[in-house]
């Protein structure tokens, strides 16, 4: 079992998150992760930067829109 | 949210008029469907028109969805239709007609001026830790932040743009999106990892403490 070095580290931090690493590249990411604090500190502001993109709001469709859907709704299906 | 395992509720809720399932729907769905919708046309407004073709399209031919697949996707897919005959009527290019991908999708998401040398004892490992972060919760720098979020998302390449959207701003799992884009689940996340270390990037310009 080789040492990951930081740079294999830092392209692994998603497929982490996802629980998607084999059982292997898991155990070789958690020690990386113990002993590196410059990866953890990484890994951290990736976790931060994902919890920050949750705050943005998103635009749906105009109030207008909607209750012109609305109104097509009721013509058509009632 | 509506999940796939309600679809026969839904479907029937809709077919028989049901305003208020059908309500729920609209808001549940109509954010990512316009984001989705964005990739292919040009403006706001032609995304907004081609997802409200699609929700007529929905509420015309209910009674043609068969349920061989699952109701998110069958709306998407006319979506995704009606998207693209409107890109084309635009000649905009198409970002998901290649799933081969573009340059942009590969290579380091971590500037490899950071990391030591392949003949440096430590190859591969920092040249020096990433600086901490500033806390800026709660305070003025908050909405700044997320001004500087919003930024690097409208910087990313489309395949990218929509994808961390679609996951991380939006709440959709890594199914649903893989579903809605017809991409399969490492594809979804080699655009998610850029997408989300590019963000970082930009996020560590304005929030890194100085030395």
């Amino acid at each position: 079992m080789s040492d990951l070095t930081c740079q294999e580290f830092v392209e692994l931090v998603t497929d982490y998150f996802e629980g998607e690493l084999d059982a292997e590249t898991t155990a070789r990411f958690d020690e990386h992760r113990a002993l590196c604090p410059g990866c953890e500190t990484y890994l951290l502001q990736m976790k931060e930067t994902v919890s920050r993109l949750g705050e943005i709001p998103v635009e749906s469709l105009s109030e207008e829109m909607q209750s012109t859907l609305l109104s097509a709704f009721r013509d058509v299906r009632r | 949210m509506v999940t796939s395992s309600t679809d026969d509720a839904i479907v029937a809720g809709v077919r028989s008029g049901d305003e208020a399932i059908f309500a729920q729907l609209l808001n549940d769905w109509s954010r990512s469907m316009l984001l989705l919708a964005r990739t292919f046309v040009s403006t706001e407004a032609s995304a907004e028109e081609v997802v409200q073709d699609t929700w007529l399209a929905v509420i015309r031919g209910i009674d043609g969805f068969e349920g061989r697949s699952s109701l998110r996707t069958w709306v998407y897919r006319i979506l995704v239709n009606t998207a693209k005959k409107r890109g084309l009527r635009e000649s905009r290019t198409v970002p998901w007609s290649s799933l081969a991908g573009v340059e942009s999708d590969h290579g380091p998401t971590v500037d490899p001026v950071l990391f030591r040398d392949a003949d440096d004892q430590y190859a591969g490992h920092w040249r020096s830790f990433p600086r901490e972060w500033r806390s800026a919760e709660g305070s003025v720098l908050d909405s700044e932040v997320r001004t500087t979020v919003r930024e690097a998302i409208d910087s990313l390449p489309d395949r990218q743009r929509v994808v961390i959207t679609l996951r991380d701003v939006i709440g959709h799992s890594s199914e649903e999106v893989c579903q809605m884009l017809e991409l399969s689940g490492a594809n979804q996340r080699v655009l998610l990892h850029r997408a989300r270390a590019a963000v970082r990037t930009r996020l560590a310009s304005y929030l890194e403490v100085a030395r």
